[in-house]
């Protein structure tokens, strides 16, 4: 008997079946025990904690700044939004403020992330339910999005390109081009994504009626971002509770109304659509200026500086070596990933580094509500509920 | 809402302040559940999401746990707080908000925080046969507990 199968389910006409940890449709370690009754569900428990790496204990160990780079292995398909709400937390302890270069710069970067981080969902999740040729297409256009985050920051998935007050450098021209060349003909390739999927009466038959979970489950369960929207409630953190500058741009929060995994499959196809308008909009109104903030005690010189002076040099080894202090205090910082509300606590003690940091992270919440979804489901529908939560383990299990 | 905080938990929380523009209210463990479920319920706060429940090691005073509100209809957050001491236990939550289940779980893996009326409070992260909490401040960073 395997473990963790208590006696009394292994008792009686219900089959116990292990799904994982190494079932290529659990989009990574994720280990499910189903109770099913025939080929019906009864009951299904994720069993998770595969891909620990203590990264909350080893934050406490660290500055400020040698964080940065932890959290974006958090959730490594959006590792850029990730780098942004850890940011705007230790930026409201500090109460520093961002140049507005800086936040256009982070927001024009993490709508990409979030097409990306969709992209690579989408591609996945119709492999597991036998479409082969979406991926090929996804594929395509993230290499593309993989290409420019090169040419920025030179790292084509860990970013770490976000700063406590900034962005780390510059981009580069060439950067602007490439994105509005891309930004222009993504929509259509959106439409053609379409043409593959929506009307499928495979896919249809696969995805409708499957999975479903109500608005007040969804609620009761912390279920967020496109999971919660496809089951009606309009809720999205960049509209309701704005950060970094994103009431400034106009986009419109899809919302399905049957909250199965068509609905989600939908939600997320039209918030692709709604980053590239979000994007758009960020390379049109890019403000010229600084791209760090003007805060000798937390942001190093510039590398000219560092290079050329004694000062500079100190000043900048000091940053490095000891960190800076932050004021003693507690802050929550949320911001919508693609997987939902991705929140940030942080506990200071007036020192150089965090006394505690918890990160709320979406797809282990989000992944509590499978029980939910998959009771009563026949068991070739777990392949689709689970692709249709979008969980990264590495966000799961942190 | 601080106001009405303050008017309508008059003697059950032990502080209510707003720092950094974040509300928190602070209880203690017997007042839990009561100031829970009216967070929850009363019209004028209706926090019907749980955003996040964690634990802390204080070091001497020992454990605090925090709990992050949302009002989807209010478009508000809050934080609620409680400390309890070595050995700590406290009230589970699961019967207000169902999704403090596994982040109840979490904090009983991670700091030994033992949720009372949990349905199923066992670790999650770390391994079945897993001793030790590794959040505790006393648990090393290299080595074995």
């Amino acid at each position: 008997m395997p473990e963790n199968i208590t006696a009394e389910q292994d008792q009686g006409e219900r089959l116990i079946l292990n799904m994982g940890p190494q079932h290529p449709s659990t989009h990574g370690v994720l280990r499910v025990i189903l109770e099913l009754d025939g080929e019906v569900v009864v009951k299904a428990t994720p069993v998770i904690g595969h891909l620990h790496r203590g990264i909350e204990k080893l934050a406490e160990n660290m500055t400020y700044n040698q964080v940065i780079p932890l959290m974006d292995r958090l959730d490594y398909c959006s590792p850029l939004i990730n780098n942004l709400g850890y940011v705007l937390a230790v930026e409201k302890l500090l109460g520093l403020e961002v140049p507005a270069r800086a936040k256009a710069l982070r927001v024009l970067l993490c709508e990409l992330t979030r097409i990306q981080s969709h992209l690579i969902w989408l591609g996945t999740h119709a492999l597991d339910l036998g479409a082969m040729s979406p991926l090929l297409y996804m594929f395509r256009e993230r290499e593309e999005i993989l290409d420019m985050y090169e040419e920025v920051w030179g790292a084509r998935m860990h970013m770490a390109y976000f700063r406590v007050g900034g962005v780390a450098a510059e981009v580069p021209a060439s950067f602007f081009v490439r994105a509005k060349k891309f930004l222009a003909g993504f929509p259509e390739k959106v439409d053609i994504y379409e043409t593959l999927l929506t009307d499928n009466p495979i896919w249809r038959k696969r995805t409708q009626g499957v999975g479903i979970i109500s608005s007040q489950d969804a609620i009761a369960l912390g279920l967020s971002g496109p999971g919660l929207r496809a089951s009606g409630v309009p809720w999205d953190l960049r509209k309701a509770l704005p950060y970094s500058g994103y009431d400034t741009y106009e986009f419109t929060v899809p919302v399905g109304k049957g909250g199965d995994v068509y609905d989600r499959y939908l939600v997320r196809i039209e918030e692709m659509r709604q980053s590239a308008r979000i994007c758009e909009q960020a390379l049109k109104t890019m403000p010229a200026g600084a791209v760090l903030a003007r805060e000798p005690k937390v942001v190093p010189p510039e590398k000219e500086r560092v290079m050329t002076t004694i000062e500079g040099l100190i000043h900048h080894f000091k940053i490095m070596v000891e960190g800076y202090n932050v004021p003693e205090g507690e802050i929550y910082a949320a911001v919508e990933s693609p997987r939902g509300e991705l929140g940030f606590y942080i506990r200071s003690d007036g020192g150089p580094r965090p006394y505690r940091l918890k990160v709320r992270t979406p797809s282990f919440v989000n992944l509590e509500s499978l029980c939910k979804m998959a009771e009563g489901q026949m068991i070739a529908d777990m392949v689709a509920i689970i692709g249709s939560i979008d969980i990264v383990l590495g966000e799961v299990d942190r | 809402m601080k106001d009405d905080l303050a008017q309508f938990f008059a003697d059950k929380t032990t502080e209510i302040k707003e720092a950094f523009g974040e509300l928190t209210v602070a209880v203690t463990p017997a007042h839990l559940l009561g100031v829970a479920r009216a967070l929850k319920e009363e019209a004028g706060f209706k926090f019907e999401f749980l955003s996040d429940l964690t634990g802390i090691d204080c070091g001497s005073g020992r454990f605090e746990v925090v709990y992050h509100l949302l009002s989807l209809l209010h478009k508000q957050r809050l934080r609620l707080k409680v400390k309890t001491d070595e050995g700590p236990k406290l009230p589970s939550v699961v019967s207000i908000w169902p999704t403090a289940n596994w982040h109840e779980r979490e904090s009983y893996d991670l700091l030994g925080i033992v949720f009372e009326g949990h349905p199923d409070l066992k670790r999650i992260i770390t391994p079945d046969g897993f001793t030790g909490h590794p959040l505790r401040k006393d648990y090393p960073l290299k080595g074995e507990n």
